[in-house]
């Protein structure tokens, strides 16, 4: 090799830098860490998650002003949510988790998610990220799952914030569910903590999706935008009695079936579609990122 | 694995998806120890092939290594020896320069988060922004920018550092800056790969040179060999043009270009004493007579074409 010439003298390499193995395990930890900091400092998300407080808050006092006063409500069965209040300010959760659920919530996973890797694209860093090697499935697992804990953040804060204002503005005792059994405070709180949960599934389907619109494109604004499309056109078709045999495989469908919950016994029917529904989508948007993501040229 | 060149290429070919060939069938081969002018115009392929080398974008064909590992399939075992400026620097706006290292740092596998701290601190005072440690990254000048970005690529001991254009926007003093950064992390026995579209910016400090032209290598080597390319032209001033070109290839000389009261061509081993004797006895009035090497800068516009001719 004739360019070899100039080629500095053995001695003057540097030694080697060993490579270290650390634990794989901690080493995603934290960069989840450095992704959590980045997107919980961030401005624009820290709006987004004082609307979910603010919004909650709202609803309650305006559904205060607009009850029947001092108890001579409460439903009987078949009641709606709202005559439920009347009698428990648990309830005030249920409400604001459907009422966020049609567009507030998508909205804040909708960000999140299309921002995780057209975001990262858009500014230039997605290629240091790459080139530290971060690695391209290892950078997608922690997006993911710093999206996930994003979206259930953000439902915790709706139902934890509407919990309390419930609590202060109407009574509180033992809850008459919507099929009009009465359990106690702890057994209603309970069932709103896996309402809380099974909404947290919802998103993550959601933000499945939105992680794979997000590896087509370095404009993160399209991403979200195309999210959020997505759901509304879902929400709308889902209204729509002639699109009934599509119905059950939309990804909004199951949305709301948490209600199911809030009955004696509990339907579990709609609840494990709902969550295999949920599941099917994670895996099949979560295949999309990975297959695009692990493959594509990154030019941006 | 230490005898292999720091960077290797075999047929190393990109074509996009819109059909545009942006890199063709590169050798590229860069020693060990060495520093590596990888030279062409804008849209001459450097930056592509920096990506592929990186493992950003994949090759159509042809295959590469990184310190003698095939990548990318190796990229997990050779990047973090690898320290990179691709295409401009890019960092969070909102964040700090220490606290974009620290993103960068924390997406390393490889990197102890017990020193971190202090690895950072280093790499900002070896660029010279440990100053600036509070200012937020939107509010940067473009040099400070580019130097956040050469501190990224020290965080970690390197055995191979690659800059894109780490000069690019930057006014004299900053390129003088990098340049001394360049040709001190060079004395450390890094291997380094320097991209530029100015051969001038480059040219000190490089031991090697690579250009390329419309995603093609038109030369590979030294930097001394590309000097030695540069033959001796032997220029005649004279009102007989035409009677001096006849003398001229006689004489066997190669190239003759003639002008308004000018013939030149490529002197190879001739003296220029006999070639002035030759004309003075042909009775040619010879108003002058002298002798020219073309500089680097022009040997480099000649290999890579004048102006803007960017082909396909």
């Amino acid at each position: 090799m004739s360019t070899a010439e100039i080629t500095a003298t053995p001695d003057s390499r540097p030694v080697a830098p060993a490579i270290v193995r650390r634990s794989p395990v901690l080493s995603w930890l934290r960069l989840l860490g450095s992704e959590l900091r980045l997107i919980f400092r961030r401005l624009r998300n820290l709006a987004l998650l004082s609307v979910l407080v603010v919004l909650p808050l709202l609803l309650g006092i305006a559904l205060w002003v607009a009850a029947p006063h001092h108890g001579d409500g409460g439903g009987g069965p078949d009641a709606s949510f709202i005559d439920q209040l009347a009698g428990n300010g648990v309830f005030l959760s249920f409400i604001a988790l459907t009422i966020m659920m049609t567009l507030v919530l998508p909205l804040v996973v909708a960000v999140v998610s299309g921002d995780s890797i057209a975001g990262e694209a858009g500014y230039g860093t997605l290629r240091y990220l790459l080139t530290v090697p971060a690695g391209r499935a290892r950078l997608l697992s922690v997006k993911y799952t710093a999206v996930m804990i994003f979206g259930f953040v953000s439902c915790l804060l709706v139902s934890g914030v509407s919990l309390i204002v419930g609590v202060a503005l109407f009574p509180v005792g033992p809850v008459t569910l919507l099929s009009g059994t009465t359990v106690s405070l702890a057994d209603g709180l309970l069932r709103l903590l896996f309402v809380t949960l099974y909404v947290t599934a919802a998103m993550a389907a959601l933000g499945a999706i939105g992680l794979a619109i997000s590896t087509l494109t370095e404009h993160a604004i399209g991403a979200i935008a195309a999210i959020m499309i997505l759901a509304v056109a879902s929400e709308v078709a889902d209204n729509v009695p002639q699109f009934a045999v599509v119905h059950p495989f939309l990804p909004t469908h199951w949305w709301l079936s948490f209600d199911s919950l809030l009955r004696s016994p509990i339907a579990t029917g709609d609840l494990v579609h709902g969550l295999l529904s949920f599941g099917v989508y994670v895996v099949i948007f979560g295949a999309i990122a990975w297959a695009r993501f692990t493959t594509a040229n990154v030019t941006s | 694995m230490s005898g292999a060149p720091a960077v290797s290429t075999t047929g190393l070919t990109k074509r996009f998806r819109g059909g545009q060939l942006a890199v063709d069938d590169l050798d590229l081969v860069v020693p060990r120890g060495s520093v590596y002018g990888f030279l062409g115009p804008n849209g001459s392929g450097k930056t592509t092939t920096i990506r592929m080398l990186l493992g950003l974008v994949f090759p159509t064909r042809g295959s590469h290594q990184l310190l003698g590992i095939p990548m990318p399939h190796g990229s997990a075992q050779v990047l973090p020896k690898v320290g990179s400026l691709v295409e401009g620097p890019a960092f969070y706006p909102q964040l700090s320069g220490p606290a974009n290292l620290a993103r960068i740092d924390a997406a390393d596998r490889t990197a102890d988060p017990g020193t971190a701290r202090e690895r950072i601190t280093t790499s900002l005072e070896r660029v010279g922004l440990l100053a600036a440690k509070k200012k937020h990254y939107r509010a940067y000048s473009l040099g400070m920018k580019q130097r956040l970005a050469i501190a990224a690529s020290l965080l970690q001991p390197r055995e191979l550092i690659i800059l894109d254009e780490p000069t690019n926007g930057l006014d004299p003093q900053g390129t003088r800056e990098v340049r001394g950064l360049i040709r001190e992390i060079a004395t450390e026995g890094v291997t380094v790969l320097v991209s530029s579209h100015l051969l001038a910016e480059v040219e000190q400090i490089c031991s090697h040179v690579g250009v390329m032209r419309t995603g093609r290598l038109v030369f590979q080597g030294p930097l001394d060999e590309l000097r030695a390319r540069g033959s001796a032209r032997i220029e005649v001033h004279t009102t007989e043009v035409e009677r001096a070109a006849e003398i001229f290839g006689k004489l066997g000389l190669a190239d003759i270009q003639t002008s308004e009261g000018e013939v030149s061509a490529q002197l190879a081993d001739q003296l220029p004493e006999r070639i002035c004797r030759e004309l003075v006895y042909a009775d040619i009035p010879v108003a002058g007579l002298g002798t020219a090497r073309p500089n680097l800068e022009e040997l480099f516009v000649g290999l890579t074409g004048e102006g803007f001719d960017v082909d396909g």
